[in-house]
């Protein structure tokens, strides 16, 4: 089972956090600041799995930005590599050539396509093109809304000129 | 719906995550986010917010809950948006809540009526959004509350919705299993069902069921069988292809399903062969997914009733594993190895070295996990190496965790296997110095009692060796600073057993330095007590052997400190280390008798040894004893009694209140008391009290320091395996004897054994395999043999090793070959890791944003027209190979990117990708100018931030 789901830039900065087993707000803070503490300053050619208070770490970075997964002693890690690769992949599809700046202003999408790809720390969908059909399909409600909300404040803003 | 459309949010938003961004320390960060904290507490409750601004705000409070801030202030606004009637807020609502809400939070109840409510919605998004609230949210109390419904959205007409209903009825499982226990058939049930997703999603909590009680799912093992061909023989539709391999993830779950199946069950195992050879065979091992799936057939066939066939091939993954370069592998190939051993023991031969090279890899993780594999193929014959390597690794490291873990292990190997008692105490004391704190108190009453009782057999002088080696280690370790109080506790107390058995330390030398150790941790008071027991012991020895004895200066100072102790404890030790020194030899022997830690202390509970004194009183004209049962006058004799039992050593005040007087009847409770009371006319509950008063030396004294020093009632006996006796320790050395002819390799075997700790200190150089590595080998796998039987025949098994040492380059040369033939096939993956250099040469270096600041305009236009129109030019070519869905070309264009990113011919791929996706300049052009137009200038010393992450 995944544990939680972390982005870390390479300046330690956090750019997602998502916890599927229960942390209260302080533990969380201090495993960020561990976990960056181990991974940010480890050399490019080691392994991408750290041991970690009986769990195992499996991160990955793409370009500036570090995916960290915690998983179970008995988990395997390379599964958990494909599916960070997995997860970039999807992104990389719905934000077209996806890079960090995207992840920080719309790290609530980023959220929205994790939701659709993990569930209670297992991977619900393997399919990339199931999970962009949903996510679609919850944009295109956004889109229509969005539209009549700006048709709306368009209208009150004409009638009170 | 690329990244066009994604900064909608307010210019406050997008200047608060830029200012974040560009915090110098994180003292700024904070003091940014305080400032937010407060505006948004001000904002959130004003009155008549619309419902895009709540929505916003929201979104910003999960902003400032994610860097690591309180946002519990704005929780109810979020469980607010839950009850939303239109979707698009409702979700952020229940993004927000499953965010912030842990499953035991107050605000939950408030939450599960709309969750009842929206799960019976007609609308499948509004039904996915609460499902995925409900995995997060729900707990057990709450689970009965919506069951129902979950239960009933299994047989939903959308996949998706099934699968997260699957999903969502794995997570109640988990939080409580009887709550779900009847609905079992549902999940064989949806194991059936059509879409490859939703079965795919099943396998979670079958896994699960099955983990816990594998009998009941033996039936299954056809189907798991069936469904693992199908997907291997690429049966499952494309989409769930990954990386040209056939539905991986799914593979990989239903191998670890038939790993559990199939554990130490014949049939059911057979059922599995072929489909397990065939992944053997089939799977592609130069990509990352297909090596996850080898790795997972390695586990399973170590699981599983082994197959000679299937362990061939297990054996040979592992081979390839470990000779790769990638630390990945490597590590992957180590653990699998440590699965094999546990079947086949003789594979760890032929890769001792590239584990001896894993051993000293620079790479922590891979150290880690060499030496769990260590630490499963320890024996007696190779211990005294393993335990060496796993210390000196310990005294390296200062992560706490992994201390102890390591610590204990060795401790563990230890007491099991250890040659010699005098190398256990010499680990024992190393492991203690190092790690102390860390290890339980336990492991410090095992070695007092092994020092004390010795090999538990009836050889004395080998006994009498191993304490005065030990009091002598101690004495040298005392010189150094700072040792653990555990540590502290075991060295008083064999000083003040043996510290002066042999003769070969004056009882003034042994006091100086127990006197040393109370001054020098006078924090510690376990330590001071343990210090001086063990100083009345070397007195009272002293007294025995009839020898005069003067109390030192300093343990005179020491004990006028203690008299006047604030510890009860301290002072009473202190006492009687006082009232004994006045006493005569023979008393003094009688309270301690030396050497008799581990003797059985019999118990006279009649007191019979007080009639004569009883009968003198008598006769004298004192009341006869009335025993307590025949008395009814004296309320508080029951108070007496459960005094005697708690109040051992102080005569502190009591605060709790007294009993209640009771019936004289309830108070007569063990009849063997009233027993007792007929032959002896005192009883024995009241006696050791009185006896305490009157300071009757040989019962408190006796008591008291049993009672401290060593707790070896309850201590578990772990010592006296018949392994290390000597006659096996002989057997050993004609072992390495008889190796030593062989090759001279072998004979490290033996120096190994005998001396290892030189030999690595004096290991400099390891260029190619040098012979320390070989030495190293050969003691760490030479001696595999397990029984007795093997180790005969050690002559061959040694030479034969020593041949595949050299043998072992002639595949690995091969195999070099191979690792040639292979980079090109690896390159691809590569190139998605931006972290390679290889990618920067794709990437002009050159910062993209001066170079291409003039061009701003222009582009900027075409990214303002049609987005979609360069994809659908870009992709023409594309469309010819796949007519499949010519509808979107946006999608297909992502679609293909990533298969192709692993076509075989990876050079091609590598020109084709930056064309097919779009320059990368480009793009960061466009957003960058998207980011300029909403207000917020990036800096521009970090262009990381615009880099692709998939390059």
């Amino acid at each position: 089972m995944i544990h939680f789901v972390l982005l870390i830039s390479r300046q330690g900065k956090v750019r997602l956090t998502k916890w599927y087993s229960p942390y209260s707000q302080k533990e969380r803070t201090k495993v960020i600041r561990e976990l960056s503490g181990v991974i940010l300053t480890r050399g490019p050619k080691l392994c991408n799995f750290v041991e970690w208070r009986g769990f195992k770490v499996v991160y990955k970075r793409y370009a500036s930005l570090y995916f960290c997964m915690c998983i179970d002693q008995d988990d395997n890690e390379l599964e958990i590599l494909e599916i960070i690769h997995h997860y970039v992949e999807i992104l990389d599809r719905y934000f077209g050539s996806v890079c960090e700046l995207d992840l920080i202003f719309n790290f609530h999408k980023a959220y929205y396509i994790l939701d659709e790809l993990l569930i209670a720390g297992e991977l619900q969908e393997s399919s990339k093109k199931t999970v962009a059909r949903l996510i679609a399909a919850q944009d295109s409600l956004v889109e229509t809304a969005k539209e009549q909300a700006s048709s709306i404040s368009n209208i009150i803003a004409q009638a009170t000129k | 719906m690329g990244s066009q459309g994604g900064f909608y949010q307010s210019k406050e938003f997008l200047d608060l995550v830029k200012s974040i961004g560009e915090a110098r320390s994180k003292a700024e960060e904070d003091r940014i986010v305080l400032n937010e904290i407060e505006t948004l507490k001000r904002r959130i409750s004003e009155p008549d917010i619309p419902k895009r601004k709540m929505k916003e705000y929201i979104i910003r409070l999960v902003y400032v809950e994610m860097l690591g801030h309180d946002a519990s202030f704005g929780y109810i606004h979020a469980v607010k948006m839950t009850h939303d009637d239109s979707l698009l807020v409702k979700r952020t609502g229940y993004l927000a809540v499953t965010l912030f809400l842990n499953e035991d939070h107050d605000l939950i109840i408030l939450i599960v009526n709309t969750i009842q409510k929206d799960l019976k919605s007609d609308n499948f998004l509004v039904v996915c959004a609460a499902l995925n609230a409900v995995s997060k949210l729900i707990n057990e109390e709450t689970i009965p509350a919506v069951l129902p419904q979950v239960v009933e959205l299994l047989a939903h007409p959308k996949e998706a919705v099934r699968k997260k209903a699957i999903m969502a009825l794995h997570r109640f499982y988990q939080k409580s299993p009887s709550s779900v226990s009847h609905l079992v058939s549902n999940f064989r049930k949806r194991l059936c069902d059509n879409d490859p997703g939703v079965m795919g999603a099943t396998l979670c909590p079958l896994f699960d069921l099955i983990t816990r009680d594998v009998n009941s799912y033996k039936d299954l093992v056809i189907s798991f069988v069936s469904i693992l061909k199908q997907v291997v023989e690429r049966r499952v539709p494309k989409a769930y292809d990954y990386h040209q391999m056939p539905a991986p993830f799914i593979q990989i779950k239903l191998l670890k399903i038939l790993a559990l199946l199939g554990s130490g069950d014949k049939q059911s195992s057979a059922k599995m062969y072929t489909v397990v050879g065939d992944i053997f065979r089939k799977c592609d091992s130069s990509s990352n997914i297909g090596n996850a799936i080898l790795y997972e057939c390695i586990c399973c066939v170590s699981s599983i009733y082994p197959n000679p066939k299937l362990l061939e091939s297990a054996a040979d993954v592992i081979s390839r594993f470990l000779k790769s370069d990638s630390h990945n592998l490597k590590y992957m190939g180590v653990d699998a190895l440590g699965r094999l051993i546990k079947i086949s023991p003789e594979i760890a031969e032929q890769h001792q070295l590239a584990v001896i090279d894993c051993l000293e890899d620079p790479d922590d993780t891979l150290k880690r996990k060499t030496f769990e594999l260590l630490y499963k193929m320890t024996k007696s014959t190779n211990v005294e190496v393993i335990v060496d390597r796993m210390i000196d690794y310990m005294i390296s490291i200062n992560d706490n965790h992994y201390k102890t873990e390591i610590a204990s292990r060795c401790v563990e190997l230890a007491e099991q296997f250890a040659p010699s008692n005098r190398w256990f105490i010499q680990t024992m004391n190393k492991v203690f110095e190092h790690a102390g704190d860390l290890v339980n108190i336990k492991v410090a009453h095992n070695l007092m009692r092994l020092i004390a009782e010795g090999f538990g057999e009836d050889d004395d002088t080998a006994d009498s060796q191993l304490r005065s080696s030990a009091v002598e280690s101690y004495l040298c370790i005392l010189g150094e600073p700072k040792l653990p109080s555990v540590f502290l506790q075991v060295i008083c107390w064999v000083l003040g057993e043996y510290g002066t058995t042999d003769g070969k330390f004056s009882a003034s030398y042994i006091i100086g330095k127990l006197c040393d150790v109370a001054e020098a941790y006078s924090n510690d008071e376990t330590v001071k007590a343990y210090a001086v027991t063990a100083l009345m012991k070397i007195h009272t020895f002293e007294i025995a052997a009839g020898r005069k004895v003067d109390m030192l200066p300093e343990c005179q100072s020491l004990m006028e400190e203690l008299l006047a102790s604030h510890s009860t404890d301290l002072q009473q030790r202190a006492y009687e280390l006082q009232a004994v020194i006045g006493l005569d030899a023979h008393a003094v022997a009688c309270i301690m008798p030396s050497d008799a830690s581990c003797e059985d202390i019999e118990v006279d509970k009649g007191l019979s040894f007080l009639n004569g004194y009883i009968q003198e009183s008598i006769e004298k004209g004192a009341q006869p004893y009335i025993p307590e049962s025949e008395r009814s006058g004296m309320l508080n004799i029951s108070n007496f009694r459960s005094q005697d039992h708690h109040e051992a050593s102080s005569h502190g005040l009591r605060f709790e209140a007294y009993e209640l007087p009771k019936p004289i009847v309830q108070s007569k409770i063990p009849p063997a008391s009233l027993a007792s009371t007929e032959l002896v006319p005192v009883p024995e509950k009241m006696y050791p009290r009185e006896s305490y008063q009157t300071t009757v030396p040989s019962v408190s004294s006796d008591a008291g320091p049993s009672e401290l020093k060593l707790r070896l009632d309850g201590v578990q006996m772990k010592w006296g395996r018949p392994t290390f006796s000597p006659a096996t320790s002989t057997s050993n050395s004609t072992i390495s004897q008889k190796t030593v002819n062989g090759i001279t390799q072998v004979d490290g075997a033996s120096t190994a054994n005998s001396r290892t700790r030189e030999t690595y200190d004096s290991r400099k150089p390891q260029v190619e395999i040098s012979p320390e590595k070989k030495k190293l080998a050969a003691s760490l796998f030479g001696g595999s043999s397990k029984t007795e039987k093997r180790a005969a025949t050690g002559h061959k098994i040694s030479k034969s090793s020593s041949h595949m040492v050299e043998k072992s380059h002639v595949p690995k040369s091969s195999m070099e070959v191979a690792s040639e033939k292979t980079p090109p096939v690896q390159q691809p993956l590569d190139l998605l890791d931006l972290g390679e250099p290889t990618v920067t040469s794709t990437v002009p270096s050159v910062d993209p944003f001066k170079q291409l600041e003039g061009l701003v305009d222009t582009t900027q236009v075409a990214s303002a027209v049609n987005h979609g129109l360069t994809a659908a030019a870009k992709s023409p070519d594309i469309m010819a190979l796949y007519s499949e869905t010519p509808a979107d070309g946006d999608l297909l264009s992502g679609v293909l990117n990533p298969s192709m990113t692993n076509m075989p011919g990876g050079t091609t791929t590598r020109q084709s990708m930056p064309r097919s996706k779009g320059p990368n300049p480009k793009d960061s052009l466009e957003k960058d100018a998207l980011v300029r137009q909403m207000g917020v200038t990036p800096a521009s010393q970090n262009p990381n931030l615009f880099k692709d992450l998939l390059g």
